[in-house]
Parts: C-alpha cells; structure tokens; sequence
C-alpha cells in the first residue's frame, strides 16, 4: 500500500482528533463490519462552523482522510462545507490508492451526515438541503 | 526506552544469512556457467545444484531424485495440485480435500479447478484452527484424488497433526500433499516417516533468497511436466536453473533443520512471553492454538482497533508486523482465517500477527511490549467503536 507523504502525515497527526460537548451537529457513517466508522462533531455559529471534531476507527486511509476533511470545513460557511466532495479529500491528500477510496466518500458522507443532524435540531427538513446520504457502497 | 527497528514479521519474509549469501556468491560472480553446459564452467555449476539438492534431501528425508527446484513456495503449491488433479482425471478421480484456512495459493488453486469441474472439500476449522480427523476420513471418497494439508498455517502459526493425516491418506490410498512454507526449520521434518507425497517449501521464509523454492515428489508420483523445454529438473520444469539462488537455498534449508529443538526451546520462550504481555492489554484475545503453534508466531486481535492503522502506527516506531486486516489485502473482507475460527468481522479486521525468528532478542520483546500498549491507547481513544464497546461495558 503506497501511502503519499500527505496521507502519512495526516494519519500520525491527526488534526481535530475528539469530541466537541455541546456540538451542534454529529454525524456518524461506516460500520464495524466494514472496518470504518466516522463519527464527525460540529460547533456552528451564524451559519460558521467555528469548531470541528472527529473519531474514526479504520484504516491509515480512513483517519487520514477524517483528518483533512475537518481541516477542510473549519472556519469555512456551512454554504461551503456542503460543497466538499470525496474527490476534493483526495487531491488534498495528493491522491489516494485505489482500493481507498472509499474512505474519501466516508469523510464527504460524515461531514454531510453531521450537517443534517444540525438542520434537523433546528427543525429543518435536511434532505432539500444536503440531500439523502446513502451507506458506504463498498460495503454492500 | 530508546526507538529501535524490531523486524517481526519472519512469516513473511526473512534476512538472507550471510552463510546463505557468502554461498551464493561465487554463482553471482564468477561460476557463472550454465549447468547444461559440457565445460567445467557448466559442469561446477551442475554439481552445485546436485549438492544443493542432496542438502535438501537429507533435510526432508528422501532422495535427492525426489526434489524439484522451483520458483517458490506458490508455484510448488500450483503444481503439486493442478499437476495432480489433470493427472488423475482421467481415472474419474475429480475431488480434492483441502481445508478453509490454506494459504491463497492453495485456496485459489482450488478455485481454478472448481471452475474445470473437479469438486472441493473445505474442512472447516474450531475456535482454535484444528481441524478434524473424524471429517477428514469422513471426507475421502472413492473419487478423492488428493488431500493437500498445509503444516502450520501462515496466519495462526497452528501446527497440523501431519503424520496423523498421511496415516489416514496412505490407508485409504489417496495423495496427501502439505503446504510446509511456514513449518521448515520450525518442526521436525520427515516425508518418507510421516508418509508425505509431496511437500512444498520456500526459501526466503528460511534466510535464503526470494523466487526459489522446492516441490518434493515422491518417487512413483509422475505429474505432468510444469515447464515444457530442456531437460532440467528432470525435464519437469524446464528453464536455465536458478543456480546461486538453488546453492543458497542448499545451505539454507541445511541449516533451518540443524537444530530445531534448540531453536524452539529459544524462541517459543520469547513468543510466550511477548503473548501473556500482549494480553495484558484489555479486550484482546490470541487467535489460532496456544499449545499447537509455530515456535515464533502471535498473533491477537485487538478489539477497537482497525489492523492497517496499527500496522502503520508501529512502523512509525520501527516495528515491522503483519495483521489479517481486509486492509493490508486490498480487499475489503478481513482475514478467510480470523473468519473461519469464527471471530466477528470488527475483531478480526482488528489483528496484529508478529512473527519473530533466532535473531530476535529480549530486548526486541521489551520494545514490542512497550511500544504496542501505547499504539492501541492512542488509536482507542480516536476510535469510535472503542467508545461504544467501553459504553457497552457499562
């Protein structure tokens, strides 16, 4: 498995690795069975997510791609986090190996998960918003 | 304690010796005849190889006529059973037993011949990776051509009972064929007393080169050729010998079984102790059989902890392991072996398989002990599914 330096450096420095209490949005995806779960934690104010949080179990892949992703979102308007995709995770790493690529969808779809749970503690259907996220396909 | 670089992945692969290499040498330099060749360039090379394999035939216990020098432990694996089952088709003999926990070169191998129409047995394995004789004997059929048995396994390092199966095989009239890739130089060894018809082995698993293996066949077995061309290897496999690589396998195979016992009183000691210190870690478990094991092989599953991720943390540290998990495979399901001893996916996406030789000292096991405690609290305390194992506790 042919990490880039990127990869490597964000798996043994995670960024934002922890929970954030009080955190106005939590997403979680993956599975176990799997061998990912990402579970994302958001502190949003005005519309800015001011603070950013992750946990990951999984792959060197899987954390680093966790990692980049909150770097990605902090700071930045919910309007921009709903944009980041799986393919803007891996340029960010220099590239990804093809069978870990998955883990870049599971960043996007916890970032996206935890977006919705935001809207919906504020009564707002997120779906319109953030759209449906699906499981991880590589898993089925 | 200071970083050191601890290999403990000999399962894998190991260092060449420098007895193996200064062997080697002089076939990479200046003895560089073709051993075909009628000159005494070709003919020092020939002899050689002939030493070589008289090396290994006093090491298996056969005669040097029943060893074939091949490319390596897979390729002795493809031929034993594709060379086999084409052999004994025509005879209606069409169904092969082997277990659910062989190595991919087997497993696969008996893939491709499911797809030509012969009929596989998996025997399945216990919570300890034993196998039963009952379902083997039950098993074998009129119409079984061959049961191939690896000697330990690659993953678990469980020891098969090898002389028990040839036993059953040799009764019942049927080929007996072992993966022993992993069993040479780690227990005694005896085709011709333990009623082996063919055994595979490799060299780089025993301090010799990678690409050169051996496929032991017993006198009476004729299998189809693998290599169609000259006459070498009995005109079997045909193709220019690989001739330092043959010498130091010679050499190698000759000094893995010098002094078995003493090796596995040495390292097994090691391996104990590094398994108790690994337990200490809460929510881990051994996997494969504690008293049936390879003398240098751990391996355990940590639960909350994905395989890859550990791999790569203890390779920041300098430690060089292995783990069953779906990741390092490239694939996305863990370990056919974690899976077959019943372990649940998340456990088994979790394991760390070390394997240490004779070169490993205490204090690499001080380190391993030292340094593997603190990867797995790290790793926890991102991991979500620690977080809900922990919440689940209470």
């Amino acid at each position: 498995m042919l990490y880039s330096e990127k990869v490597m450096d964000h798996f043994s420095n995670p960024r934002n690795v922890g929970e954030i209490e009080n955190a106005d949005g939590i997403g979680e995806v993956g599975n176990a069975k799997c061998g990912d779960i990402m579970k994302m934690y958001l502190k949003i104010d005005n519309g800015v997510i001011t603070d950013v949080k992750f946990k990951t179990f999984g792959c060197g892949a899987a954390i680093a791609t966790s990692s980049i992703a909150t770097e990605m979102v902090k700071g930045k308007t919910i309007k921009d986090a709903l944009k980041l995709t799986n393919k803007a995770v891996v340029e960010a790493l220099d590239g990804l190996p093809p069978v870990k690529l998955h883990c870049s969808v599971l960043a996007e779809q916890a970032m996206k998960s935890a977006l919705s749970d935001y809207y919906r503690r504020q009564g707002i259907d997120p779906v319109p918003i953030v759209g449906e996220i699906g499981e991880c396909e590589a898993c089925h | 304690m200071e970083k050191r670089f601890v290999y403990a992945d000999n399962s894998a692969t190991t260092k060449i010796s420098k007895e193996v290499l200064d062997a080697m040498m002089p076939y990479l330099t200046e003895g560089y005849g073709n051993p075909s060749s009628i000159y005494k360039l070709g003919r020092d090379s020939k002899r050689a190889i002939e030493t070589a394999r008289e090396k290994c035939a006093a090491a298996l216990g056969c005669t040097p006529s029943e060893i074939y020098f091949t490319g390596g432990g897979s390729e002795s694996d493809n031929w034993a059973l594709i060379g086999t089952a084409h052999k004994l088709a025509p005879t209606g003999k069409k169904h092969i037993i082997t277990t659910a926990v062989e190595h991919h070169a087997i497993l696969h191998t008996c893939a491709a011949l499911e797809k030509e129409g012969f009929e596989v047995t998996y025997l399945p394995v216990d919570s300890e990776g034993k196998i039963s004789l009952t379902d083997l004997e039950n098993a074998i059929r009129p119409d079984t051509a061959l049961v191939s048995i690896m000697y330990a396994n690659n993953e678990i390092g469980v020891i098969n009972p090898i002389s028990e199966i040839g036993k059953i095989c040799r009764k019942k009239g049927v080929l007996f064929h072992t993966d022993a890739v992993q069993a040479v130089g780690n227990v005694p060894i005896n085709v011709t007393e333990q009623s082996i018809d063919m055994l595979s082995l490799s060299g780089h698993k025993i301090h010799a080169q990678k690409g050169v293996g051996i496929l032991y066949i017993r006198r009476g077995i004729n299998l189809p050729n693998l290599i169609n061309g000259g006459g070498q290897e009995r005109s079997k496999r045909a193709g220019t010998e690989n001739v330092p690589a043959i010498v130091g396998l010679g050499v190698a195979l000759e000094n893995a079984v010098s002094d078995i016992p003493g090796k596995i009183e040495k390292v097994s000691k090691m391996r104990d102790r590094l398994i108790d210190g690994l337990l200490k870690i809460e929510r881990t478990r051994l996997n494969g059989s504690r008293t049936d094991r390879l003398c240098g092989n751990v391996n355990i599953s940590v639960e909350g902890v994905e395989g890859e991720s550990l791999l790569l943390s203890l390779d920041l540290k300098g430690i060089c392991a292995s783990s069953g998990s779906a990741c390092t495979s490239g694939s996305l399901d863990p370990s056919h072996v974690l899976l077959a001893l019943g372990l649940p996916h998340e456990v088994a996406h979790g394991s760390l398989r070390l394997s240490i030789s004779d070169e490993t000292t205490d204090e690499d096991i001080d380190y391993i002990l030292e340094v593997v405690p603190e990867v797995v609290d790290r790793l926890r305390s991102m991991s979500p599914l620690w977080e809900r194992i922990k919440k689940a506790e209470k």
